[in-house]
């Protein structure tokens, strides 16, 4: 704790505002620019940012391997998850109009859910692929 | 009259920071190595964001954006800095020597 205080106290004033501006970017992504990719990015370079100034260990901590395979799996699921639902309820692959009794409700359901599976999966993509290649000197934590 | 007055407050403002980045756009094009450049733009970035954002401010008469510039400015005022210092850090670091006026080269 030592090193690089300005670093370390301004990344603690930052990674939260990133985050929470990466779920606006999420969330906001039906009205105006934004979406589950770049929400999933953004999300990403806040721990990116982390693991850069405290160090990968800290950063491993803070987001297990667990978590980010189950994140990566859950993200794809949730996606593809929609489309078979959409047929199930009678309509095509990713078909959002038939997911509820209203048409829009149900495409707005259906966007939704595809944005939050996305960004789910870029997110721990992203961190995995960072984390794998910080770490590619030394001895990897089990699970990576 | 008070519309007015902060007409030309805002633009005493906005033109003082176009001219403090002019400044450091200067600087960037005319000091010698990484440092100095540094010293150049990372101050004046600041200082020439700020009062731009500054001068953006009185122009508004909507909350929400007036709370959106003040929540730049604050992010400006910390990452601005920030960067340039971990830049210097990571130079000098880097085995990066910091320029002296001997090692100046008369200019063709």
């Amino acid at each position: 704790m030592r090193e690089k205080p300005i670093l370390r106290v301004a990344t603690k004033l930052l990674v939260p505002f990133i985050l929470l501006f990466a779920l606006y970017v999420q969330f906001h992504g039906d009205f105006g620019p934004g979406g589950g990719f770049q929400a999933g990015v953004i999300f990403a370079s806040g721990f990116i940012l982390y693991a850069l100034v405290f160090g990968l260990d800290f950063a491993r901590d803070a987001l297990p391997a667990a978590v980010r395979r189950v994140g990566m799996s859950c993200g794809v699921l949730i996606y593809a998850g929609v489309g078979v639902a959409g047929m199930l309820t009678g309509g095509r692959y990713l078909d959002y109009s038939v997911l509820a009794a209203d048409r829009l409700a149900g495409q707005h359901i259906g966007i939704f859910l595809v944005e939050l599976g996305v960004g789910l999966c870029v997110f721990t993509a992203l961190t995995t692929i960072f984390f794998v290649f910080a770490g590619r000197n030394r001895d990897l934590g089990p699970g990576d | 009259m008070i519309a007015g007055l902060l007409d030309m407050a805002s633009w005493g403002l906005v033109l003082a920071g176009s001219l403090v980045i002019l400044v450091g756009t200067l600087g960037l094009l005319r000091l010698p190595d990484l440092f100095t450049r540094l010293h150049g733009t990372g101050m004046t970035d600041t200082m020439g964001a700020g009062l731009l954002v500054l001068g953006m401010l009185l122009q508004t008469t909507d909350w929400l954006i007036a709370v959106k510039l003040v929540l730049i400015l604050v992010f400006l005022a910390i990452t601005s800095p920030t960067t340039s210092h971990a830049l210097a850090s990571a130079a000098l670091y880097g085995g990066l020597t910091p320029w002296r006026l001997s090692d100046r080269k008369d200019e063709p």
